[in-house]
Formats: C-alpha cells, structure tokens, sequence
C-alpha cells in the first residue's frame, strides 16, 4: 500500500454563496487518524465533500486521496431502497472501475470476507434499511474494505450508534490505521476525539489543529462550540466538555 | 374454444396485432425504467417532460411529419425550458416547472385548435395504439432493445447512487452521469411512447408498474422484473378490454395500468391493517 497523505493550506469552502469554512490549514500522514471536531453547521461534512472530490476549493489548495471511501451518516441513505448488506459491501467492487458487468466471483468472495471482519457475514441478506444504525455504519465499513480505499472519510460514524457496534467500529478504526489507511472522522463528542492522532476544531473556520491533549483547552473548546457546550475544567487531567447537543441526545 | 377464440381474436387484426405488439414491447421497457423513475423521485419531471412536448407533437401533425420527430424535439425543447426557468434562483424550481409546463400545454393546445390544424388533438393528448404503424413498430422495438441494454448496463451504478449518491462518487460512479443517462432514456421513451398513450396518458405506463409492485418489497432486480409484467399484462389487459367494450384503446390501456397501481396500494394497506391486528394487545 502506497503512503497516502491529506493537506490543506488557506483552504476556503463554499457552495456558491459565500464561503461556509475559511482559513483550514493542516497536513496528515497516511496511517494516522484525523478527528473533525466542531458543532452543527461548523462545516465538518463540507470539509468531508472537499476530501471526497464533490467540492472544489474557493481558495486556498487542497491535496487529497483521488479515490477516497466516503461513509455518510447512515441515515442520509436510502433506507427503503431494497438493497441487502451483502450488495451494499459488493458496491465497494465498482471502483475497480468495470461498472457495467455482474459482479465476478472473486468480488463476492471479497464481499463477503469483508462482511465477515466487521462481523456481519451472517446478516449478508439482511435488507440494509432493516439493520440498526451500528450494523449499518459496519456495512459501509465493508463497502470501504472491499474498495480498499486508503483513505476513509466518515461522517459522525458513532452517532446513535449502540455501544456494542460503537466498540466494534473503534476496533475496527485501530485495524485499519495499523494497515496504513488514512482515517478523517468527523464527531461532535470531545471524549472520543482525544482518541484520535490528530484534532482539527471547525467553527466556520479552522480554531485549531494539532495533538488532541495539548490541543483540547478549554478555551479552544468554547470557541469550537460557543454556547453549545458545557466545560468542565477541574484542574486535574483533561478538560472535559460535554455539547449541549450531545448531552440532550441522551436523554 | 369460445375462451380461445375471444383471446385469439384481437392477434388475428393487424390493427389490433400491431397494437399488442407496441404494449408488449414498450410496456415491457417502460415498467423497467418506471421503477428508477420512481426510486429517483422523477416522477413529477417524467410528467413535465411529457405534458411538455405537445407543441412539438402538434407541429409535427401539422407538418405532416411522423408523431415521433415531433415528440423527440418536444421533449428537447420542454427540457431545456424547464432547465432554464428552474436557473432563476428567485422562483423554486417545482413552481418554474410548474409554470412553462402550464404555459406548452396551453401553446399545443392553441397550436392544435387553430383552424388550419388537422382533427386530432384528442389522440395527441390520449393516444391510439391501434394507430401504430410499422414504422412505430420498429421504433419502439429499437427502443426495447437500446433501452433493456442500458438498464442492464446501468444497473449496478443506479443501485449504487440510488442507495447513497455522496458514496456512489468516491466509488468512481459520478452521480449527475448517472441521473443524466437515465433522464435521457426517460426522454427517448416518451418520445416514442406517446404514439401510444398520449401526452397526457403516456406517464401511466412509466409509473403505475412501479407503485403496483413497489409494496411487496422485492430486490430491486426482481422487483424491475415484477414491473415489466404488470406493465405488459396491464398493456395486453387494456387491449383487450377496449376490444371486448369499444372504449379508447390509449385509456383503456391508461386505465388498466392505474388499476394494477390502485391494487398494489390496496395489498400493501390490506397487509398495514393485517400486521395492527395480529399485533397482541398491551
């Protein structure tokens, strides 16, 4: 696997209008793992496209894998359209570039061994939509694996995700970071940043980046979240914060 | 032999033969692709486009040209009017649609009520399959043929950006390709669909299969399959009933279609109903 690596430089995104998120500028090593860190509309799923290939720079530069694996949130699929899990991973088959023939055999056997290590082989004809949110995002893992994109782009991949998968998917994140492929996951929830190699907090615009210990100060995380979080700083170990958002999801 | 010789029957007039043979073969491609017009939530641009082509239709009536060249440069130019109406970020997009829909329905209809126009607004607008010719004939097999290919060969893209468009991308399936080659297989079967149904029927037979299968919740192959065949039977079904009855052959066959949609929803909240009942009281 060639060394793939990610880098913004004064990058400014927009969709037409004016510009959504100004001033990103970070540089990723393949193999490590990236947290976009920020609020609602702190434009974490735009730098997500940018990385993806469907928006281009306003300004600024932007380097990036030309066949990423894009993971969206799950619910932003069509999850009445009548597709099994097994057909879902086999889609990872079409970046090989032969859209227009059946799947061969070698690829459903690639398919299902992918299945297999996010551990849902045995749900492989189980309808997509008819999975929980967990076993979906798992499915998408696969559909990546069998594409075997070195860089993953995931989209709030542990939102109402149960505890189970979310362990599952964590463990599968450390798999296949120790293979090399480049991981960006964007995430409201500052405890499972500090998980990552790197955080980059999104505002509108970029707040920090950098290691998430000596980057997670209290003062970063109010000005990454204005009024939508409530720190708690004791003085002993990390800064722990907890998003309004995040904190009336669980209730 | 009484049964057998009341199904031979309408097989034994070409007029009527010639009529089969369009359903069969357009129903057969159109039921196909209904279903990812309705799994793209294309439905309302499907009937744009078809409401849309009445001028070019009556033009060609006019010119004396076959309903086909009309209908294909109708449907052209309906698409480029809605294109650029729906460009004006002051109006949504449905209401631009909406209005330059309105607005070529109302010039076919001018254009076709003029003094000088030939009598045949009505079958303009409903259809007459038992006016197909063998030119019609061959135009909707090419179609058949052209079209079942594409779909075959398009199929693993339209699962793809139909399940997650932003994925599909990074998967090497750019999406607005994928939308754009089925917008112009929509656009093609109408043009050579309308000789049958119409340009107000002629949606009937694109989206009434889909609805009447889309309830048993099939795999989309199999459910593709299921929607040929309703559009088929329906088609052969309307044939039929407008031999046996006298009525419009273009609404007869409109109307069968409709009713195999009507039915499909009527299982599908028939089994709603069974699912509350069975459910075991708290």
């Amino acid at each position: 696997m060639t060394a793939a690596s990610v880098a913004a430089r004064d990058l400014a995104l927009s969709y037409g209008g004016g510009p959504v998120l100004v001033d990103v500028s970070f540089a990723l090593h393949a193999g490590s793992s990236l947290c976009l860190l920020g609020p609602n509309g702190g434009g974490k799923t735009t730098l997500l496209r940018a990385l993806a290939g469907e928006l281009e720079p306003a300004t600024g530069t932007l380097e990036r894998d030309p066949r990423p694996a894009y993971l969206a949130q799950t619910e932003r699929t069509r999850l009445d359209f009548p597709v099994s899990a097994l057909d879902v991973a086999l889609m990872g088959s079409l970046a090989t570039g032969r859209w227009w023939l059946p799947a061969r055999r070698a690829e459903r056997a690639a398919a299902h061994a992918a299945l297999d290590r996010v551990g849902l082989d045995g749900q492989a004809g189980v309808r997509f939509g008819e999975l929980s949110g967990g076993q979906r995002q798992r499915v998408l893992l696969a559909r990546a694996l069998v594409q075997d994109a070195r860089v993953l782009l995931l989209d709030e991949p542990l939102a109402g995700v149960d505890p189970a998968s979310a362990e599952q998917i964590s463990r599968l994140f450390d798999e296949l970071r120790a293979e090399g492929r480049t991981l960006i996951v964007s995430t409201h929830d500052v405890d499972s940043a500090r998980t990552f190699d790197r955080v980059l907090c999104l505002n509108g615009e970029q707040v920090a980046f950098g290691d998430p210990a000596p980057t997670l100060t209290r003062e970063v995380l109010e000005r990454t979240y204005g009024g939508e979080i409530v720190v708690i700083d004791d003085g002993d170990g990390p800064v722990r914060a907890i998003t309004v958002q995040h904190h009336s999801h669980s209730h | 032999m009484d049964l057998l010789d009341t199904l031979l029957d309408p097989w034994r007039s070409g007029i009527e033969r010639r009529a089969l043979l369009e359903v069969i073969m357009l129903g057969g491609l159109s039921g196909a692709l209904g279903y990812w017009v309705t799994t793209f939530r294309l439905s309302y641009p499907a009937e744009s486009l078809a409401h849309g082509m009445l001028p070019g239709l009556v033009l060609a009536a006019l010119a004396g040209v076959p309903l086909i060249v009309g209908g294909a440069g109708g449907v052209a130019v309906a698409a480029a009017a809605v294109a650029l109406a729906s460009r004006d970020p002051r109006i949504e997009a449905d209401t631009a649609t909406a209005v330059v829909v309105t607005g070529l329905l109302g010039l076919g209809g001018l254009l076709a009520l003029s003094p000088d126009a030939p009598a045949r607004l009505e079958e303009l607008l409903f259809g007459d399959p038992l006016g197909v010719t063998d030119g019609d004939l061959i135009a909707a097999a090419s179609l058949a043929v052209v079209g079942a290919a594409a779909l075959a060969v398009l199929h693993r893209p339209l699962c793809a950006v139909a399940l997650d468009a932003h994925g599909a991308g990074t998967l090497g399936i750019p999406p607005a390709a994928v939308r754009f080659a089925l917008l112009a297989l929509l656009a093609a079967t109408l043009a050579v669909a309308v000789q049958g149904l119409g340009s107000l029927l002629v949606l009937a037979v694109l989206v009434a299969p889909a609805v009447a299968v889309r309830p048993l919740g099939l795999p989309a192959a199999r459910a593709i399959g299921w929607a040929s065949a309703v559009a088929v039977i329906s088609g052969i079904a309307g044939i039929y009933a407008s031999d046996a009855f006298g009525t419009a052959a273009g609404a007869s066959v409109a109307l069968a279609l409709c009713l195999a949609a009507a039915a499909g929803s009527l299982a599908q909240a028939g089994r709603g109903v069974g699912r509350l009942r069975s459910r075991p009281s708290q």
